[in-house]
């Protein structure tokens, strides 16, 4: 029997957004449900409706049965006694899901007390206990600790120890991963996996990441436009997608082992205050008929184990290519061999110290080198806080650095006049990850785009044509110009962005996470767009981005930073077939892949502990602390150089575009 | 809001067919958009809100300025015939213990009141702004500067800084205007600049810097824009608190001096006998709550107008993003 069992549940939210139209599944114990569904698809609408904690004014309608027993249309107050005894909820931002004036103990020790009635005393036993089963290390003494202290991915085990206490019959996980970095994600998956064994609860894994539900779920269901469109055993969905919107978001995900270019999903997701009547992909579907545009299309069974699509035009989803094309590799031949190509920007021993009360310093960036060449794009990659993004803030301030240097065209920041830094501006412009907050929301498209153009001194009257060939460019329409960056979708906020980054025609082009903000089937256009830019513009790009995945698509050239450093760089292409640093090895190891077989048979959790943190001083290799290689070290004089020796870049052969800062790389070649 | 949806549809009219260069080359404008001020005139102009207000405050305009040329008594006259004389055919609103004529005093009076109001609020909100945005914006010494002189004039006793300087006001009451505008913008100064601290660090305004755009470009386009509704709000209430320093000054002598007047004075002056004698208060009162109300109106609509976040039509909520963090260095 099932545990959790929903059927045709409807949400709206005032005045008329219909987030959750009709959606039925249900989970059984021991069971993970992945619901996996880009923005505004309703999952979270739907995880809330589930635990009875829709927005004031939200209309839920239809039924939710947790063991036979109907949710909806409960009070609250009768709710809340449901709420962390018989379902729990795992929330997406730990910090704010945590008090911050009481202990992580006294939080865990209250839920249980609340709700199995057990002393104080006994609660506090058992929330060390949980402590220990999510793997805090030294459980009794962190329980003492506020949430404040504990790192992102320690608090989020802090709040599935939380979920867990009172062994609920159904556990709600809303991107429990969410902003975690991949070596990070890997471990939670894996508390997630040993909450669900102790427990024997039925999980409701909600997320917009196919890779994570790949390792993760039994049984996936996919939504959009606030329906399920397909629901399939995680296998039988990856392999066999029947419902084209499925198929287009597998093909849009960009792939770390670079086996097919990832395919973009024209158009954007329906609005849910006035969807269209039929079904909700059929506008932006490439084999939708006129029958879509009827009726909601109702699931169908479509293959074993409960696979059922949406869709009316099954018999052209048969096969996945003729639905959506791969794309051939387009990239072009490279002008020339990388050394005869002119520099167009030069890092040597950039120093980023932040300092910090009692002569502390937070070592943001600690010596850095790179170059970038013309007609190329460097990826920089690395985990959350490892100074990648300081390292392009410092770049754009064209001022003279901390220590080291920086050449921009040929021209040393450090000697830069006013006027110089004005002109070079011209030259070098940046492309942010969230358009939203890059884009005034004062001001409209057109008058966004003028915006550099006049600074630099454009004529008005040649302002608005060069505005409407900016936005032919990116791919928009000339009507987007009267537009506010609100009433563009996601995708098309950030083209405008690369738009305005344009507009003064930029010979080097810094991109922070430009796609980090953007769902997967959009992602995969920009990064389409990206590429044709750069082509036809003659531009070199410095991409910043910590999904290795999405790198591995744009970057000719990658270079791997760990806690101020560079550990690797060299030809991307080598680099992922071959990385030879034990951390870029461990970070492409934990890339997800949306592929269930592999992903359950790779290594569960390949970097232990946590990103580290850069104002405490070392001497030795910054990544010993979670380096695999150095635990697997036998002979004490070899661990000793680890300790001891800052290992710097080095080239790995001469023939070779590659260097790497570890002791052991030639062994481990 | 109504008039926002009319006008944007307007504008999106011209603009759906094709986005080729070619396609419209021949004009001088292939967008053919409003500019932005045009836009914001036009909205104004459908915002009801906005309309009643300025309405209002222009009928309330005119009932001052016209007032005097209506009424059979001028502000100065002393009728010996009627003390503290209730609402007649003769004084349209009473008359005074000294039988002056109320509605000539209150027209009198609001002449003064509203230039002072509206005038004080906007120079004093005028001030905080720059000051506040140019200090939060450019930091270092030029922020502890001004802020330095910002905590300077709040410490100073204003009343009687004003008291001091009251010979050299004299008579001529305009001079009160950039005197109270004097002590009354440094709380707000001290707002705008906090909140431009966290507004300079949005990476519209650092896009902005990348681009080239200069500091004043910088403060005028994204910084103050952004902080439009604190300021509308600020200016609305500086109005009405305005009209009362001004009272308060006059009480003492030191602001509009009998036998000229103000809406301040006569209120002051009206609000002890209040109960039994409501004309002399009531119609001076009325009168300032008139004119909060219009400005409020104004004010709100102006804020609407400004605002292109749309609230209640068409415009599907904004896309929740994932992003990782932001932008500078660790606190």
């Amino acid at each position: 029997m099932s545990v959790l069992t929903v059927r045709d549940l409807h949400v709206t939210y005032p005045p008329d957004v219909r987030a959750v139209r009709g959606v039925s599944f249900e989970v059984g114990p021991g069971e993970v449900l992945g619901v996996v569904g880009e923005s505004g698809s309703g999952k979270t609408a739907l995880a809330l409706a589930v635990l009875g904690l829709s927005p004031a004014g939200a209309r839920v309608r239809g039924s939710v049965r947790l063991r036979g027993r109907e949710l909806v249309g409960r009070s609250d107050a009768a709710m809340s006694q449901l709420r962390g005894r018989d379902i729990a909820m795992v929330f997406q931002d730990p910090l704010s899901a945590l008090t911050p004036v009481h202990t992580v103990g006294d939080q865990i020790a209250e839920t249980i007390q609340v709700h199995a009635g057990a002393t104080r005393r006994a609660a506090r036993a058992r929330a060390v206990e949980l402590l220990e089963l999510v793997g805090i290390p030294d459980a009794p003494r962190r329980a003492r600790a506020y949430p404040h202290e504990f790192s992102g991915g320690m608090r989020r085990r802090v709040m599935i120890a939380m979920a867990i206490a009172n062994d609920p019959v159904a556990l709600v996980a809303d991107e429990p991963t969410g902003g975690l970095d991949v070596t990070v994600q890997a471990q939670i998956l894996d508390v997630l996996r040993v909450a669900r064994e102790a427990t024997g609860a039925a999980v409701l894994l909600i997320t917009h990441d196919l890779g994570v539900v790949a390792g993760a779920a039994d049984r996936v269901m996919v939504m959009y436009g606030g329906r399920a469109v397909e629901t399939a055993p995680v296998d039988q969905l990856y392999h066999r997608p029947r419902m084209p919107y499925t198929i287009g978001l597998l093909k849009s995900l960009p792939r770390a082992d670079g086996a097919v270019r990832p395919v973009p999903i024209d158009g954007a997701p329906p609005s849910a205050s006035d969807p269209p009547p039929g079904c909700p992909f059929a506008p932006r579907c490439p084999v939708s008929v006129a029958r879509c545009g009827d009726a909601l299309p109702e699931p169908v069974p479509v293959g074993p184990g409960g696979h059922r699509a949406a869709c009316v035009n099954l018999e052209a989803t048969a096969d996945l290519d003729a639905v959506f094309p791969p794309r051939t590799a387009a990239r072009p031949a490279e002008p020339a061999p990388r050394h005869r190509r002119p520099v167009v920007l030069k890092v040597e021993d950039l120093v980023r110290h932040y300092p910090q009360r009692h002569d502390e310093a937070v070592h943001a960036v600690d010596g850095v080198t790179f170059d970038v060449r013309a007609g190329e794009t460097l990826g920089l990659a690395g985990e959350s806080g490892c100074g990648k993004t300081t390292v392009l803030m410092e770049i754009l301030r064209l001022a003279r650095p901390q220590g080291g240097r920086i050449t921009v065209l040929g021209e040393d920041t450090a000697s830069l006049s006013a006027a110089d830094r004005k002109r070079l501006r011209r030259d070098l412009q940046v492309v942010f990850q969230d358009p939203f907050s890059s884009l005034d929301p004062r001001m409209r498209v057109a008058d966004i785009l003028a915006e550099p153009l006049a600074a630099h001194g454009t004529p008005k009257a040649k302002i608005p044509l060069r505005v409407q060939e900016l936005l032919g460019m990116v791919g928009l329409e000339k009507e987007h110009a009267s537009r506010y960056p609100r009433g563009l979708s996601g995708g098309q906020a950030q083209r405008v962005g690369i738009a305005r980054a344009l507009a003064l025609e930029p010979r080097l082009l810094l991109l922070d996470e430009p796609v980090a903000a953007l769902d997967v089937s959009v992602q995969a256009g920009i990064l389409e767009l990206l590429d044709e830019l750069r082509a036809r513009l003659d531009l070199s790009y410095l991409v910043v981005a910590h999904d290795l995945a999405v790198l591995r698509h744009v970057a000719d050239r990658l270079a791997v930073m760990y806690n101020g450093r560079l550990v690797e760089i060299g030809d991307a292409e080598a680099i992922y077939e071959r990385p030879v640093h034990p951390y870029t090895r461990a970070l492409l190891d934990a890339v997800p892949q949306p592929d269930p077989l592999r992903e359950r048979q790779r290594r569960r959790t390949p970097l232990q502990g946590d990103p580290p943190d850069p104002s405490a001083p070392s001497i030795g290799c910054r990544f010993l602390p979670r380096c695999p290689k150095f635990a697997s070290l036998r002979s004490a004089g070899l661990r000793r150089r680890c300790e001891t020796d800052d290992p710097s870049l080095r080239l790995l052969d001469l023939s070779v575009d590659r260097q790497v800062a570890c002791h052991h790389a030639k062994e481990a070649r | 809001m109504s008039g926002r949806h009319v006008s944007e549809h307007g504008v999106s009219e011209h603009g759906v067919t094709g986005h080729g260069v070619g396609d419209h080359g021949v004009s001088a404008d292939p967008l053919d958009l409003p500019s932005p001020r045009a836009l914001a005139v036009r909205r104004l102009l459908h915002n009801r809100k906005a309309m009643t207000g300025l309405v209002l405050l222009g009928l309330l305009f005119l009932f001052a300025f016209a007032g005097p040329l209506v009424s059979p008594w001028g502000h100065d006259e002393v009728d010996f015939t009627a003390f503290r004389e209730p609402p007649s055919a003769e004084h349209w609103f009473g008359t005074t213990g000294s039988g002056r004529d109320v509605f000539a005093l209150t027209v009198r009076g609001m002449q003064k009141s509203l230039f002072i109001g509206l005038c004080v609020a906007v120079l004093s909100t005028g001030l905080a702004a720059v000051v506040g945005a140019v200090a939060g914006y450019a930091g270092g010494w030029i922020d502890r500067a001004l802020m330095w002189g910002v905590d300077l004039l709040l410490v100073l006793p204003w009343f009687l800084v004003v008291a001091v300087l009251s010979p050299a006001v004299g008579g001529r009451w305009p001079l009160l205007i950039p005197l109270l505008a004097a002590f009354m913008w440094m709380v707000t100064a001290r707002m705008v600049r906090g909140m431009t601290l966290s507004l300079r660090h949005r990476e519209y305004v650092l896009a902005a810097r990348f681009l080239g755009v200069g500091a004043p470009r910088i403060i005028a386009r994204h910084i103050l824009p952004n902080l439009a509704s604190l300021l509308i709000v600020d200016a609305s209430l500086g109005v009405s608190v305005a009209i009362i320093a001004e009272s308060t000054l006059s009480y003492f002598g030191y602001g509009v001096r009998p036998p000229d007047t103000s809406l301040g004075t006569l209120i002051a002056d009206g609000s002890g006998t209040a109960l039994a004698y409501p004309w002399l208060f009531g119609s001076a009162a009325s009168l300032l709550v008139l004119i909060v109300v219009a400005v409020n109106l104004l004010g709100d609509g102006l804020r609407d107008v400004l605002d292109p976040t749309p609230s209640r039509h068409g415009s599907r909520p904004r896309p929740r993003l994932r992003v990782r963090r932001r932008y500078g260095g660790p606190a």
